[in-house]
């Protein structure tokens, strides 16, 4: 069977975002699952399927459990890095149309910038010891070589912060709203060449909930059900020394099965929402997904194209460049899709959205986890 | 801090001596043999026995093939630099320095620093020659690029 519209999102929250200081990650997890239960309509006891990953724990889905006071009959704690959420919400539709649960909860909490500091995970003996400045050198090198192989350049890299900006400026909730130039993100302080300080992602604190059910439940709720039309996830490394072509992620195949399954093309696609923890990630993935030739990403962002105005909105509520990146971002991208889908957009909101391809990226590039979600007339 | 009880580190040691009866293993893994190899001196990776292709970072099966034939080589330390990058740190720190992907004459891809020229003069394709040296006080692979050599690794 295919998870084609099978199942659809009908509650969705988010906390504040920036610095919710004295609140653990569990805390600020509780504040999103609050609003995204109310936003459904629902009680806390009618979820019996949680999917959530931390990187400051190893059991999440039996903390949630436990603070929430329910006992599901499915949990999943997979984690893949920041793609983790898009990668759990295809494991909460497989879950869902097998019966395995039915109300699933997908969620995630952070206090990364007030929180106690932690460490980039050691990844392997073998890189850690040239001390690689993780998870920013590894990012840098990809730009450099894509620079290299098709002459991209600071400029063009510092477009996709730019656009960022200007739809973070439409977006009462986004952190970063000052407005922001190429020349202000080319002529920042270098943090690992040739990536400056604009063109790494924010650190927040923010939490972000998700609720999901089969399609035959999907009217029963007060919003408008936004409906899984396709997922598709793939990885090809895990050290960046072992990524294939560090100018070629793996959302290649992840996009080409997610737009196989929803049964459309970039082209059909209304609103974009990638995983920019970097400026070179938008590139990298609107050429991987299709929205451009390889090579022609930078020529692709430029001149505002991406930007408020442009032809193809991508990271509509500022993406983790100027919104909001707590740790792990996948959840943030796939609730912008939603509230897009849903119109719940006010002054960033891009008219008429029916269609939202999103693409979540984990570890250095490597697990990528694209999904496109659907109104209810594109079923 | 926690104490553990006394029994705990004889349980630990009566399971290991019991494990390594049975699985007779006297030699210890690649990555330790690899890290041997450089307390020595030496720097080599593993070639399949199959497929003939070579293996880094060190494995006990063959990411191309699958087989557990694998043998450690000397190779010819001769490697391009396939992308690079300047991590920024302020000078009390130890300043700048270069990070790097090279790829080796013989296939695989490593992360190191190119480490005799400035971290923003490490370029995509230069040409650079491996030497084992001391990096944050444990024996690693570094690369040179002026120090062109045939010496075998
Ligand atoms: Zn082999």
């Amino acid at each position: 069977m295919s998870l084609r519209g099978e199942t659809a999102v009908v509650g969705v929250g988010l906390t504040e975002f920036g610095g919710l200081p004295g609140h653990s990650h569990m805390e600020i997890m509780a504040k999103a699952i609050d609003k995204a239960i109310t936003d459904a309509g629902i009680h806390k006891d009618e979820i019996d399927g949680i999917f959530s990953a931390n990187f400051v724990e190893m059991l999440t889905p039996l903390t949630v459990a436990e603070y929430l006071g329910i006992n599901p009959t499915y949990m999943d704690g997979t984690n893949t890095g920041g793609s983790v959420f898009v990668n759990s919400m295809q494991s909460a539709a497989a879950a869902l149309s097998l019966g395995l649960c039915n109300v699933a909860l997908i969620c995630y909490g952070s206090n990364s910038a007030t929180g106690p500091f932690t460490h980039p995970p050691a990844m392997h003996t073998v890189e850690d010891v040239y001390r690689p400045r993780n998870p920013i050198t590894p990012y840098a090198l990809a730009a450099n070589r894509h620079m290299h192989e098709f002459g991209t350049t600071k400029e063009q890299l510092a477009e996709v912060a730019v656009s960022a900006r200007a739809w973070a400026q439409l977006n009462p909730a986004a952190t970063m709203r000052d407005p922001l130039s190429v020349e202000d993100v080319v002529n920042a302080r270098m943090i690992v060449d040739p990536l400056g300080k604009f063109d790494c992602c924010l650190i927040s604190d923010g939490g972000a909930a998700m609720i999901m059910v089969r399609k035959d439940r999907a009217q029963d709720f007060p919003k408008k059900p936004v409906y899984m039309l396709g997922v598709g996830s793939r990885t090809d490394h895990n050290l960046i020394s072992c990524m294939p072509d560090l100018t070629t992620t793996a959302a290649k195949e992840a996009a080409a099965a997610a737009f196989a399954m929803a049964g459309v093309s970039p082209a059909d696609i209304d609103v974009v929402e990638l995983y920019d923890a970097f400026t070179i990630n938008t590139i990298l993935f609107l050429e991987d997904m299709g929205f451009c030739e390889k090579g022609e990403g930078g020529a692709f962002v430029s001149n505002g194209n991406i930007a408020p105005g442009g032809s193809l909105p991508v990271n509509t509520n500022g993406g983790g460049l100027s919104c909001v990146h707590p740790g792990m971002y996948g959840m943030f991208l796939m609730i912008e899709a939603v509230q897009q889908l849903r119109g719940e957009c006010g002054e960033r909101q891009v008219d008429n959205a029916k269609l939202a391809a999103c693409n979540g990226s984990g570890g250095f590039l490597a697990s990528q986890v694209s999904a496109i979600f659907g109104t209810q007339e594109t079923l | 801090m926690l104490e553990l009880p006394d029994h705990t580190e004889h349980l630990k040691d009566d399971i290991l001596a019991e494990q390594q009866n049975n699985n007779n293993l006297e030699t210890p893994g690649p990555l330790q043999t690899f890290e041997e190899n450089l307390a020595k001196g030496e720097f080599r990776i593993q070639q399949c026995k199959d497929c003939g292709q070579h293996v880094f970072y060190p494995r006990l099966l063959c990411h191309h093939c699958g087989s557990n034939a694998l043998k450690w080589v000397a190779v010819s330390g001769k490697g391009v630099v396939y992308s690079s990058a300047v991590v920024r740190q302020r000078p009390e720190k130890g300043g700048d320095y270069n990070i790097s992907l090279i790829d080796l004459e013989e296939g695989p891809r490593l992360m190191s620093r190119v480490v005799d020229v400035d971290p923003e003069e490490v370029a995509i394709g230069m040409q650079v020659s491996a030497h084992v040296g001391m990096i944050n006080d444990k024996p690693a692979v570094l690369f040179y690029n002026k120090e062109q050599g045939d010496k075998e690794w």
